[in-house]
């Protein structure tokens, strides 16, 4: 491990009425690293990144961020801190251009009226700095864009709030071969920027090609948390279907 | 952070050094212009054509069609379904519907008539209270929809029917009120002086020039995405020749009898120009304007985005019925009265074909003020020209029942070529 985590989770618990979801989660965000958060269906990752982005509240433990202990109660708290989610079926309206999208809920205004020089100077930057070359014009509507272009827009409009930590869900679930290798690129490019980024995906060559950690849950509890390096594809497979993987992963115990 | 502490490429070595240029002139421009038409963003155009067409055809059929007289009535018959068609493109625009527009309006007015006749409040008095009244209807209306989650079809089809109960209790079976308030009255049957026509007119065509080409100097001045500069001036000409050309027609005197000289642009014109003026700034420049568009387009996305999504639909209503009070207002000033039958027949459908005809979507998200005025003088085309052409009045009702048709397929054609061309 690296110094301080950026974010970090201490015995989370979350509880809906009789199911236990989350069970004494340990889950640790490094800022210029990809960690990849897996699972199978149902293991718990959509509950923790509702708890990480304020959606739910934790019903015990502890949140610490930037060293500090913190309590995000409210998706607007979290991005106040610095976090943002980008969801798997994309936030974006079809019927607003890239930048009143990137914009959308927090325009910058001048008086009244909307301040659309520099709210374009901006989104247009923010595209520059990642990189993103295939976009033809930030005026464009965001009907008109690919799968990738779509997906780099709303990665793109997390980025443009100063945030710390992105959470990206499932980014390439929908998306072919090339546009894939796009979005891989971006995820990348973001941790190399020094931002904390957590992939959550159930392509196997996705983490691993893009991952500094993995963090597998199984049935609610974190069964490992290990450096990419250090694992194979099937050991991650056994941890994610099994809780445990050899002497990884769950105690026989608790993994029953 | 993010975007400050790592060196960035520079601009020019990213695709968006490029974006920043315009296109190169006005072939270029027209050339994505027909791009954008295959692609089913039609915007006005259908309906500017069809003005067009129905101009001619009536100026053919008519003698009468064409002269002075016959277009300043044109203009004050057209006046009440814009102001109407213009609120509904608010509500069109979340792909809701208001059927109860039309009696929200008679409702507000008689409100405002009843307030000069048996109270002798002044008209500024009244004209406010049928706003308002318009305002607590469209409130209802809205907290109806977004916070019980009614489709707004059944509730403003119960509307439909509950503001025609009241308008009947206030007005009493088969009466009406009636509106002799010189300034109400004056909307409709009063002209602005020569002078002052002239003025406004000018006005408006210089402002608008003023600001687009200030609007492009900036654009460049910043390396900003914008239009070629002979498109600029394209648009303002386009909008100088009708609007000065309007002015040349009302200004001359359209009086049958050489005694009684009748000239000048109606004020009723001017009343709209001024709301629709307003209400484009705050579409397309305000924040509201954009979360409706948002709304409209994707309800999670903006919501998301951490927009109040009721408020938004809430204050849609609003807008709506308000905007219905003044158009029920300047009904009541065109026909000197309101009756327990104003605002019912095609009032409404007339106003919905406008907006729809005009270019605005069924289906949320697409749609602009000036929609609602060039769909309306369409309709208003229509009506005068089968008028003056002496037609049974099924014939009316069956044109522009067709056209809406044809407007709303135009409609749901081009948003299906829009998506599969993947145009906004």
């Amino acid at each position: 491990m690296t110094g301080t985590p950026l974010l970090e989770l201490k015995n989370v618990n979350k509880i809906f009425g009789a199911v236990h979801v989350l069970h004494d989660v340990n889950f640790a965000v490094h800022p210029g690293q990809v960690t990849a958060l897996v699972g199978d269906n149902g293991a718990g990752k959509s509950t923790l990144v509702k708890t990480v982005a304020g959606i739910y509240a934790a019903d015990s433990g502890e949140q610490w961020f930037d060293g500090q202990q913190v309590n995000i109660t409210s998706p607007k708290e979290a991005s106040e801190l610095g976090i943002e989610v980008v969801y798997q079926d994309l936030a974006l309206c079809d019927n607003l251009d890239i930048v009143e999208n990137m914009f959308l809920g927090r325009e910058l205004k001048k008086g009244p009226l909307l301040d659309e020089s520099t709210m374009e100077e901006r989104a247009r930057e923010t595209l520059a700095s990642l990189s993103v070359r295939t976009v033809k014009s930030v005026r464009q509507g965001v009907a008109s864009l690919s799968g990738g272009q779509r997906q780099t827009v709303a990665i793109a409009k997390a980025v443009l709030w100063n945030s710390k930590v992105v959470l990206l869900d499932e980014p390439t679930a929908a998306l072919g071969v090339a546009q894939t290798r796009q979005v891989l690129d971006l995820v990348r490019r973001l941790a190399d920027q020094g931002l904390g980024v957590v992939l959550i995906s159930h392509n196997m060559n996705d983490v691993f090609e893009v991952a500094d950690r993995i963090t597998a849950l199984y049935l609610g509890r974190v069964a490992a948390d290990v450096a990419t390096k250090d694992v194979t594809h099937g050991q991650v497979v056994e941890l994610i279907t099994a809780g445990r993987s050899g002497n990884l992963g769950l105690a026989p115990a608790a993994a029953l | 952070m993010s975007t400050d502490t790592t060196p960035t490429p520079g601009l020019a070595g990213s695709d968006f050094a490029s974006d920043s240029h315009s296109a190169a002139g006005l072939r270029e421009a027209g050339r994505d212009y027909l791009n954008r038409l295959r692609g089913g963003d039609m915007g006005a155009l259908p309906a500017t054509l069809g003005l067009l067409a129905l101009v001619i055809g009536f100026a053919i059929a008519s003698d009468t069609f064409l002269t002075e007289l016959n277009i300043a009535n044109l203009i004050t018959q057209a006046g009440a379904i814009c102001v109407l068609a213009m609120g509904l493109v608010f509500v069109l625009l979340l792909g809701d519907i208001d059927l109860s527009a039309g009696f929200a309006g008679a409702t507000s007015a008689t409100v405002a008539a009843l307030l000069i006749r048996d109270q002798g409040q002044p008209w500024p008095v009244a004209v406010l209270a049928g706003i308002a009244t318009g305002a607590v209807i469209g409130f209802a209306l809205g907290m109806l929809v977004a916070k019980l989650g009614i489709p707004s079809f059944v509730v403003t089809l119960a509307f439909f029917l509950g503001l025609q109960g009241a308008l009947l209790r206030m007005i009493g079976q088969g009466g009406s009120v009636r509106v002799d308030n010189e300034f109400i009255r004056g909307i409709s049957i009063d002209n602005m002086p020569v002078g002052a026509g002239w003025a406004f007119a000018g006005g408006v065509v210089a402002a608008f020039a003023i600001l687009s080409l200030l609007r492009h100097r900036r654009q460049v001045r910043q390396n900003l995405q914008h239009l070629p500069l002979s498109v600029v001036w394209f648009k303002i000409i386009g909008l100088a020749v009708p609007v000065l050309g309007l002015a040349a027609v009302l200004n001359t005197n359209r009086s049958r009898n050489p005694n009684f000289p009748i000239e000048g642009i109606p004020w009723v014109l001017p009343l709209v120009g001024f709301l629709l003026i307003f209400w484009t700034y705050v579409l397309t420049r305000t924040a509201f304007g954009r979360h409706l568009y948002a709304v409209g387009g994707n309800r999670e996305a903006a919501r998301r985005a951490g927009i109040n999504v009721d408020r938004i639909r809430v204050s849609a209503f609003m807008i709506c019925s308000s905007m219905a009070a003044i158009s029920g207002i300047i009904a009541a000033s065109n026909a000197g009265k309101v009756s327990a039958s104003s605002g019912g027949s095609n009032t409404l459908l007339y106003a919905v074909g406008a907006a729809v005809i005009g270019g605005t979507s069924l289906f949320g998200g697409k749609g602009k003020a000036r929609d609602a005025v060039i769909g309306g003088l369409v309709i208003a085309t229509i009506a005068n020209g089968l008028g003056l052409l002496d037609q049974p009045s099924y014939i009316n009702f069956v044109v522009t029942g067709s056209v809406l048709l044809l407007a709303a397929a135009v409609d749901a054609v081009s948003r299906r070529r829009r998506s599969a061309a993947g145009v906004g």
